[in-house]
């Protein structure tokens, strides 16, 4: 009697799992809700897995590209608007007939994509599946730039081009300065970044500041070049540290801060460590104000850390503010419709990480448009005719020497204001936050 | 060197943090001492018991945002709730895990509790995805200044929480008729069911009690350093190693050992580097089961521990 007791509530128990597993539609938007912006609702896959666009039921034959960007793990508030950007956009060509190719025919666009799990080792599988068996022409992707850089040397390998949305400069740039021939990137690098972070620290007339960071490829690279600028401007660095990534716990970092007493505190994190950092600095009672870097681009920062995300300040593209700007800035229609469409489909507003991700999907379309599926074109187009393109991220203009093709005229400097993000004015800077 | 206030710091940061693998490390021994199963998933049930708890009192979004739970019910409500949901899925666990393998060793056993885990951990990344969530702090207000370091409110809930749990169970332990007949089936299960007292009835209520322990200890944390679906792992592995520092059987070097390794872990991440907490963690770990197998506390070694064959 007990054993069939327990083989029936194990059956019962079994079954439910199964049942909550199943029972999680793959529907591309979330149900309408009150909530404000929020990560997305794209289902979480554990193994990498292909989604298709629907089967092209007459040749001309499609355009494959492969994305791999990570809906799931620590970086998924950059990846899922992402992910629904591409998702978006792929949707929104091939609704028009497709891409329309240097012969004249319109080819439909197919996205095989990838989830790399916030782990540059799943990237390197995924790209390795894109180009063996997949046979992409050209490759975007690369939410974290840990990832970006370990597929670096697949890409290569195999000669197609890969347009990187993570921002750390070492993604492009080679050890002796030169570009990674088959590499672009969409985001701003972390000089800039911390350029804009200098600026406004000049204007407060500050010298001494902390920096601390996560210890992977973005929090270094965002801190070294932070050093950089600090050393350029004559600030002192009083104290400089990591944390790991995933820490939840910052006392040790926060006690040292607190003794080393800096003007500001700059932080270098995405809001999966940013966000616990600035609520734990606010509760251990430390006032210096808090800079970010534009790794904090979304809703989930706020939402995180919630009151304690007033005051902080960071640069970003301009996307998150967009409304505030001057009537006549080339890139409002870009954005604006941007916004419209991505409100539109998926209720919620999108972050500067979609928009990174839209850049990258208009210049492989300018790409395949011109030129069609060869990627040794496709790269020599990107490297030469993406020349004051109005994107979301900035104006872009890439050529041999720089292949990221935006910089620090790109960024506004932000301030979070009562959950909303503000503009700051470059002649307010003293005043903020 | 470090000035006073930054020791000062790390020590009650290390208090706070060692007061939650105090009490992980109690439900690791209760468990082991009544059924002689070292439950690897007991950090789960604090995630669990923490996430349930923050669902019911604030907004949050699940299943990837397919849903939105706004009850927003009061915050000692949701707290019960939480607990009473990790209560009932460590009774299902001995239930459906530990109780049919009773026979099975006891390795067996330890590997159907890591099985059940991986399997919770996987269920409440599915719910509640990857971000860090926080349940708000009991009590608003400035924090408090001692000997120069901060201390804010929540902690104070955590080491006083802390504080009463572990009395309260010892107190347990002590005067009530289920609390000696827990101490009965561990001493001498042999004897004990002579006596009349069911040891799968103490398994599973050994089960539902370290489940209840670290939900709340999941609950009176979470304001202070967030949770995450993998936090549990962490938690697990810490309160396991404060059991072994406290000698395996012996509640109160669990507790004493929780302590310690809250403390140490604060004080090496802080002075030396940040990057080595964890490591340091299971350094101290390779330390004791190298050198006093027995934990740090002489001649407390419990007939369980003979029971081991350790």
């Amino acid at each position: 009697m007990k054993n069939k007791l327990n083989i029936l509530i194990s059956v019962v128990a079994v079954f439910g799992l199964l049942l909550a597993a199943c029972a999680t539609p793959t529907t591309e938007a979330p149900k309408p809700t009150a909530a404000p912006a929020q990560p997305t609702a794209v289902p979480a896959t554990k193994a990498p897995e292909p989604t298709k666009a629907p089967e092209p039921t007459k040749p001309p034959e499609p355009y494959v590209i492969g994305v791999f960007l990570s809906s799931t793990g620590p970086a998924s508030s950059l990846g899922l608007p992402e992910v629904d950007t591409v998702n978006m956009m792929a949707e929104q060509f091939n609704k028009a007939g497709g891409i329309k190719g240097p012969d004249g025919k319109m080819h439909e666009l197919v996205v095989k994509m990838y989830d790399d799990q916030s782990d540059p080792t799943k990237a390197v599988e995924a790209v390795k599946k894109i180009v063996e068996s997949d046979k992409a022409v050209v490759i975007v992707g690369g939410t974290t730039s840990g990832a970006s850089i370990a597929v670096n040397e697949t890409v290569t390998k195999a000669k197609i081009p890969f347009i990187s949305v993570a921002s750390s400069s070492a993604i492009v740039t080679k050890a002796d300065g030169t570009q990674h021939e088959w590499v672009f990137k969409t985001p701003q690098q972390n000089l800039p970044v911390a350029q804009v972070q200098i600026d406004w620290l000049k204007a407060k007339g500050f010298t001494k500041i902390a920096s601390v960071g996560v210890n992977d490829a973005f929090g270094k690279d965002s801190m070294g070049a932070m050093k950089k600028a600090a050393g350029d401007a004559n600030i002192k660095l009083v104290w400089e540290g990591t944390f790991e990534p995933k820490t939840t716990d910052f006392s040790a970092q926060i006690t040292a801060i607190k003794a080393a007493a800096p003007e500001a505190v700059i932080v270098h994190a995405v809001p999966a460590e940013g966000a616990p950092f600035t609520v734990q600095y606010r509760d251990l009672g430390l006032t210096a104000p808090l800079v970010h870097n534009h790794g904090i681009g979304n809703q989930a920062f706020i939402n995180t850390a919630k009151a304690a995300a007033n005051n902080v300040l960071f640069p970003i593209g301009k996307i998150l503010v967009i409304d505030q700007l001057a009537a006549n800035d080339p890139q409002k229609p870009v954005i604006n419709k941007y916004i419209a469409d991505y409100t539109a489909k998926f209720n919620k507003a999108p972050s500067s990480f979609g928009g990174h991700a839209w850049d990258a999907m208009i210049m492989v379309k300018m790409a395949l448009e011109a030129v069609g599926p060869d990627s040794a074109r496709i790269r020599d187009f990107l490297e030469t005719k993406i020349v004051k393109f109005i994107g979301i991220s900035g104006v872009f203009t890439i050529d041999a020497k720089d292949h990221t093709g935006i910089g620090k005229e790109s960024l506004v400097l932000v301030q979070i204001k009562d959950g909303k993000w503000v503009y700051v004015d470059p002649k307010d800077y003293a005043k903020a936050p | 060197m470090p000035s006073s206030e930054q020791l000062a710091q790390l020590i009650l940061s290390g208090i706070t943090q060692g007061s939650i693998y105090a009490l992980i490390a109690l439900g690791f021994v209760t468990i082991y001492n009544v059924t002689g199963v070292i439950n690897f998933s007991q950090g789960e049930f604090a995630v669990i018991g923490a996430f349930v708890a923050i669902t019911l009192s604030q907004k949050v979004l699940l299943w990837h945002g397919q849903m939105t739970a706004s009850l927003e019910w009061p915050l000692p409500v949701a707290a019960l709730i939480g607990v009473a949901t990790a209560v009932l899925i460590g009774a299902l666990l001995y239930r459906l895990g530990i109780q049919p393998s009773r026979n099975a060793s006891p390795l067996s056993q330890i590997v159907v509790t890591i099985g059940a885990s991986i399997a919770l951990r996987g269920l409440v990344l599915l719910v509640w995805g990857t971000d860090p969530y926080r349940l708000t702090p009991f009590t608003e207000g400035p924090p408090f200044n001692l000997f120069g370091a901060i201390l804010t409110r929540q902690s104070v809930w955590v080491m006083g929480l802390t504080g009463v749990f572990v009395v309260s169970l010892f107190l347990f332990f002590k005067y009530t008729l289920i609390g000696k007949a827990l101490r009965a089936s561990s001493a001498n299960p042999g004897a004990a069911r002579l006596m009349g007292i069911n040891p799968q009835q103490m398994g599973l209520i050994a089960f539902a009690l370290s489940a209840g322990l670290s939900a709340l200890a999941g609950i009176v944390v979470s304001p202070v350093t967030f949770t995450t679906f993998d936090r549990g792992l962490m938690l697990s592995l810490k309160g396991f190693v404060a059991m072994i520092m406290g000698g395996l059987t012996d509640p109160v070097g669990a507790v004493v050992g929780g302590l310690i390794l809250g403390v140490v872990e604060s004080l090496a991440a802080g002075l030396i580097s940040s990057g080595y907490r964890d490591a340091f963690t299971f350094a101290i770990l390779v330390i004791v089961l190298l050198f006093r197998l027995g934990g740090f506390i002489k001649g407390r070694k419990g007939e369980a521990l003979e029971r081991a064959g350790l």
